[in-house]
């Protein structure tokens, strides 16, 4: 036995050893994730844009990531880990990980960080973000031509500026094209946790609502909503698998580009912080295929609003808009400014409910 | 306001079922002296081995005996490295947590994005038609009667017949119950493979019927649930479904009054269940001699002959 013991612990040291070895001129690549890679949402398109960083390097580029890591103290543990095991480039891709990704990246000097969805940066804390309200136009428009009860249920995850702008651009949408159109919100709580978001979705389905829009990971809405005859919309993947039939359309996040990029300039030397925000024209947001059933009309209008978002000629938040206390924020053809939208934390007019805080 | 009671009932309880398995599980175990904090890891395992035995088999029926029997097998892990190695049974539980995640998602691997064949529910001759009565009690599928019926069956096991008798014995003082000439490891063993099934049948229920589909780390916590659900139960069956049934409730009013636009602040609606769970625990465990009286007295305590 205690042989064995010997032999084994040689054995790793030789494999440990040699991997050292080997992996010395490669750029290291840590990704920490807050769901699971297998949730079909969120984690997966960034674990998929992993995938496309070892393939664009092959040899040149080791990829490491955690997965399922909590938003908090515990994450901080992780970055700090990934970093001391030699990483020169960490994707942090949660919006709970941004104070933690501040004070690692403050430990680590000469590590660069990249922290997704947040707003502080730091002189090696680059952060990077998807238009994802770009998106949520198009979805919205397609919803408010959609649904029968006027009434579109919203599972939403956390309170803050990248949720409630969702909600926000998913409503003008709509309700641009169907005046009487109702948002139904349920706040969750949580990024991933599938039997709530079916339940949210079950409670929101009794409530009237026959469409169902989500900002969190897990596709248990869409197979509730399948299994309940309405529709719903694919959630930063394209989710089809889940809903064949409720599916109409999908909003997927594509993040390669971005980190075959990011890992370029690190490899080249030519890192700097950045804030990076794109949408559907840098490819970042992508609209999924229209279901069939979606009259052609409304498919071509969806299409035409979803190109106008990407060549520019329209703005998801194109005033007139009243806040929702009827004060006045963008006057007749005044767009959103980036700051504005970066920190937003009002409902614009016609949502009902409060902005919980 | 205008929500449903009926349908809020009828919901609620398909949201505790998973919960109130995997706690009447533990109870039993817990029953014994054994502590198993193992059960979010078990619950998970019976989700994915019941949804690929159901999916290939197309038989939920037959995927709720896999997922039983593999629940079963992975507490078999933590009996032999407690019961037999003397293993710390908080390590041990928590690994096998850890284990069980782990485990389920590489088994889980290919199997995302596959719908399970529906459970049907229970043909009850028309009675489902009835107002009321019929949407909350007639208007189920199969294992919400056998969640049920198996806290009543532990109740009548642990109340009424010997071997419920020796079990207590074991779990309030293993020492004694040895002396008596009985064997406190293979009951315990058995214990904790009952414990085990349930947490399985639990997940199972979770992957195929509440939400159905397979997902990584789909039980995001239930298992966590279910161990405070037996604490709140203060070890007593019928308060077990008291317990699934309140906290199963109150999650899914917070959320309906939330779809319904009611006026409270969403902060506090989403913290109720737990607020809820926590203030009956501290009632319950403001009488010290009562709640010390029923906890098991071996609870937790490794067991040899020797000692």
């Amino acid at each position: 036995m205690k042989l064995l013991k010997t032999l084994m612990t040689g054995a790793a040291l030789v494999v440990g050893l040699g991997g050292v070895a080997q992996a010395e001129d490669k750029t290291k690549v840590g990704f920490v994730y807050v769901g699971p890679v297998g949730d079909f949402g969120w984690s997966y398109e960034h674990n998929e844009g992993r995938k496309a960083v070892e393939e664009a390097f092959g040899d040149k580029v080791e990829t490491m990531y955690v997965e399922s890591v909590p938003e908090g103290a515990d994450s901080e543990r992780v970055m700090t880990q990934m970093a001391l095991d030699g990483a020169d480039l960490i994707f942090t891709t949660s919006f709970g990980y941004m104070d933690p990704t501040i004070n690692v990246a403050k430990k680590f000097p000469n590590v660069k960080f990249e922290h997704a969805t947040g707003y502080k940066q730091a002189d090696n804390v680059s952060t990077y973000s998807a238009r994802f309200y770009e998106g949520r136009s198009v979805i919205g428009h397609i919803a408010g031509h959609m649904t029968e009860s006027n009434t579109i249920g919203y599972i939403a995850s956390f309170p803050i500026p990248e949720v409630i702008r969702g909600i926000n651009s998913a409503y003008i949408a709509a309700q641009k094209v169907n005046p009487d159109v109702k948002l139904k919100i349920v706040w969750v709580y949580t990024w991933f946790d599938p039997a709530k978001e079916a339940d949210a979705a079950t409670a929101l389905i009794e409530q009237g609502a026959d469409i169902i829009m989500q900002h969190t990971d897990s596709p248990a809405a869409m197979t509730i909503a399948e299994e309940k005859g309405i529709y719903a919309f694919g959630q930063a993947s394209d989710m089809k698998q889940f809903g064949p039939k409720a599916r109409l359309s999908s909003i997927i996040d594509d993040w390669a580009p971005y980190y075959i990029t990011r890992t370029q300039a690190v490899m080249d030397g030519t890192w700097s912080s950045t804030a990076t925000w794109d949408g559907i024209k840098e490819g970042m947001v992508a609209i999924g295929d229209f279901s069939n059933d979606i009259p052609a009309d409304v498919q071509a209008s969806a299409k035409a609003l979803k190109d106008a978002l990407s060549s520019g000629a329209t703005h998801s938040f194109t005033g007139p808009i009243n806040k929702q206390d009827g004060s006045a924020w963008l006057a007749a053809g005044e767009t959103a400014d980036d700051g504005t939208l970066a920190g937003m934390n009002f409902y614009v007019e016609g949502v009902e409910g409060e902005v919980p805080n | 306001m205008d929500i449903s009671i009926v349908s809020l009932i009828a919901t609620l309880i398909v949201a505790a079922t998973p919960i109130l398995l995997a706690a009447t599980g533990e109870l039993i175990v817990e029953k014994s002296g054994v502590l198993n904090l193992g059960v979010e890891g078990m619950m998970i395992m019976g989700a994915i081995c019941g949804f690929i035995a159901a999916v290939s088999t197309g038989s939920p029926l037959l995927g709720f005996c896999i997922a039983a029997l593999s629940g079963a097998l992975l507490s078999l892990l933590f009996a032999i490295l407690t019961q037999y190695l003397l293993a710390n049974q908080v390590a041990s539980g928590l690994a096998l947590t850890l284990f069980g995640l782990g485990l389920a998602a590489l088994l889980g691997h290919s199997y995302s994005g596959i719908k399970p064949p529906s459970t049907p529910k229970i043909e009850w001759f028309g009675l489902s038609d009835i107002p009321v009565i019929g949407p909350i009690i007639f208007n189920h599928d199969l294992m919400v009667y056998f969640s049920l019926f198996l806290v009543f069956i532990v109740w009548i096991f642990l109340r009424f017949t010997r071997v419920g008798l020796i079990l207590r014995a074991v779990g309030e003082n293993h020492d004694a119950a040895h002396a008596l000439g009985y064997k406190v490891i293979r009951i315990r063993v058995l214990a904790i493979m009952f414990g085990g099934a349930c947490a399985g049948l639990g997940g199972a229920y979770l992957s195929l019927i509440r939400v159905p589909q397979w997902t990584e780390g789909m039980t995001a916590g239930a298992g966590w649930i279910a161990l405070a659900i037996v604490v709140f139960a203060s070890w007593k069956p019928w308060r077990l479904i008291l317990g699934a049934y309140l906290f199963g409730g109150v999650t899914i009013l917070q959320l309906n009054l939330q779809a319904n636009g009611f006026d409270i602040p969403v902060s506090y609606l989403s913290m109720a269940p737990y607020l809820v769970t926590i203030v009956v625990l501290v009632i319950m465990s403001a009488d010290r001699t009562r709640a010390s009286i029923n906890a098991p007295a071996s609870l937790g305590k490794i067991f040899h002959a020797s000692s």
